[in-house]
């Protein structure tokens, strides 16, 4: 092997660790070249979506199952540390610990019955849970607020340090996202992460093979769900302010739009997916009055062509292509 | 070693399976025929979890698995393959056939997600058996594409690799070479053949006679669920009641 062959072979066989070094660099001086406190806000929102996506997408896109209510998760998460935090007077980070910890146990005890169901009918159910979800924050209002919302979230802290601005809190919410992205790469280069994978396209050939199917699912449901409930936190504690409609279920469709979008059964697509639908409002002015058309649309034309989603799409046509061209070349 | 008694499986009053037994000696290939809708099918999912027997045992040298769930059957050393093909078509070829090894995969949660030094030697152990088994059967070459873009020939191949790869002691072939040109047919026969002197014990499905004449130990015959004979090739081959069951219906649906 030449020099080149060797320094190019360890940049594929360290594919995954460098790129999530490259980003974290980048992510880390970027605050460097934007300091307009706005930017800086949308990067962080795409930061909390991303922790609730990555998650998603393990459920979704990698175990093949479907959740039209994870905003619901993401509620219990922001509504329990608002709760904890403002009104009880907890430390955030503890708070934000026990509440995903609690909703890990919610979803379990939800998962259980609706995993049982598969395609329309889990879709249904899920939806269901978060219209309850909802109508608890909408009706409950001694302790959510109601339709109001909750203010006055304490913001998080760190040795002392209030995470008060948006610079601040860029550097907390960044290492955070990466951290939870370097461990959903790890969890679906393993063996787990090939079970789940497995499962998703043939559940009798998996069940065959020892894969126990429905634990399987429970188990990356609840871990979805744990996530969606530390975005939710962070969220609560970001803006200091919680309101019922951010977690409605068009919230949820957003977030399978992200996933999907990305690509199904790609970590990379959901920072991708996630970025592209939070950032697009911004820049497209008629975007926030025909979201929801516009969300619409993209889903149709994207799942049209890549059924898979964008990033995944393109990186199995990618595959492809190198491989048929290895193949003729070989004969 | 395998020994399947008075198993009883009913489909709303139907009866899919009748009061069968028979024994599968160890090192040995029992092949199991029968026109369509004998019970093979039923047979072959009571025995692997798929199904719950009404009545009857499966004994695996004498431990009860036919009551076990689908995904335990694996750890008691069987492997099977199915009858239409039940691969993963979006994992690549390496992929399907490390599947076949998740009874020895790391499966803790810590574990797969902080992926210490430990873990990732194991997964890289499993990755090199599962390259070993490819190159016998000759797909080594194929190791990244995904399943989904290969021939039948090939997904065939993929699907017994997948299934050996764990090292089982017992192996359910479900018609392993149907679908299969009369050349690819002969290969796999000669595999099994090659398998069975290696000590496993297999049960084979399949409705092609020349493999079934050429590679049976013992042959055991199902028809509408009862079984109607058993014994060597040659004793089957001449078996009044056999001749009658496929020859007869044949005849009479010609």
């Amino acid at each position: 092997m030449s020099a080149k062959d060797k320094i190019l072979y360890f940049i594929w066989l360290h594919r995954t660790g460098l790129t999530v070094g490259a980003l974290g660099l980048v992510l880390g001086f970027y605050p460097l070249f934007q300091d307009n406190p706005y930017f800086l806000g949308i990067s962080n929102l795409i930061g909390i979506y991303l922790i609730v996506t990555i998650g998603l997408n393990l459920f979704i896109g990698y175990a093949g199952q479907i959740s039209l209510g994870h905003a619901g998760f993401v509620a219990l998460g922001a509504y329990g540390s608002a709760i904890l935090t403002a009104d009880l007077g907890w430390n955030p980070w503890l708070a934000l610990i026990i509440v995903a910890l609690l909703v890990g146990l919610a979803a379990l005890l939800v998962g259980i019955p609706t995993l049982r169901l598969s395609g329309h009918y889990l879709a249904m159910a899920t939806l269901g849970f978060n219209i309850v979800i909802y109508t608890i924050l909408i009706q409950w209002d001694k302790i959510t607020g109601g339709p109001s919302g909750f203010a006055g979230i304490p913001p998080l802290s760190v040795f002392g340090m209030p995470i008060d601005d948006e610079l601040r809190f860029h550097y907390v919410i960044w290492p955070l996202a990466i951290i939870f992205l370097t461990l959903a790469l790890n969890l679906v280069r393993s063996g787990l992460g090939l079970g789940l994978a497995a499962l998703a396209q043939n559940e009798t050939a998996a069940s065959a093979l020892g894969i126990k199917v429905s634990r399987a699912k429970i188990q990356v449901f609840v871990l979805s769900a744990v996530l969606a409930s530390v975005g939710g936190s962070l969220f609560a504690h970001c803006f200091t302010f919680v309101n019922p409609h951010s977690f409605s279920i068009f919230t949820s469709l957003e977030l399978v739009t992200m996933v999907v979008i990305g690509g199904l059964g790609s970590v990379w697509g959901s920072l991708f997916g996630t970025a592209l639908i939070v950032l697009m409002p911004e820049y497209l002015e008629f975007f926030e009055t025909y979201k929801d058309i516009i969300h619409g649309l993209i889903l149709v034309v994207v799942l049209t062509v890549f059924p898979q989603g964008l990033i995944s799409g393109l990186r199995d046509m990618a595959r492809l292509k190198i491989l048929q061209r290895r193949d003729i070349a070989q004969h | 070693m395998l020994s399947i008694d008075h198993l009883t499986k009913h489909f709303g009053g139907l009866p899919a399976l009748n009061d069968v037994s028979f024994d599968c000696p160890a090192g040995r290939i029992t092949t199991l025929i029968g026109p369509n809708g004998a019970g093979k099918s039923t047979l072959i999912n009571c025995v692997t979890g798929v199904l719950v027997p009404d009545k009857g045992s499966v004994r695996l040298e004498g431990t009860e698995i036919g009551r076990e769930p689908s995904y335990r059957i694996p750890y008691h050393g069987i492997a099977r393959t199915f009858q239409n093909l039940a691969l993963f078509p979006r994992l690549s070829v390496l992929e399907n056939v490390l599947s076949g090894l998740t009874v020895e995969a790391e499966t803790g949660f810590l574990k797969s997600i902080f992926r210490p030094p430990a873990t990732r030697n194991h997964e890289r152990r499993l990755r090199l058996k599962a390259m070993e088994m490819l190159d016998r059967f000759v797909l080594a070459g194929k190791a990244d594409w995904p399943v989904g873009e290969l021939s039948y020939g090939d997904r065939k191949r993929v699907e017994m690799a997948r299934a050996l790869v764990s090292g089982p002691r017992i192996l359910f072939l479900d018609e392993p070479v149907a679908g299969l040109n009369a050349e690819e047919s002969a290969a796999i026969g000669e595999e099994i053949c090659r398998l069975r002197n290696l000590g496993l014990t297999i049960l084979l499905v399949e409705h092609d006679m020349d493999l079934v004449m050429a590679v049976s130990d013992g042959i055991v015959v199902l028809d509408s669920g009862e079984l109607i004979a058993q014994g060597s090739p040659e004793e089957i081959r001449h078996n009044p009641k056999v001749i009658e069951a496929y020859l007869g219906r044949m005849s009479v649906t010609a």
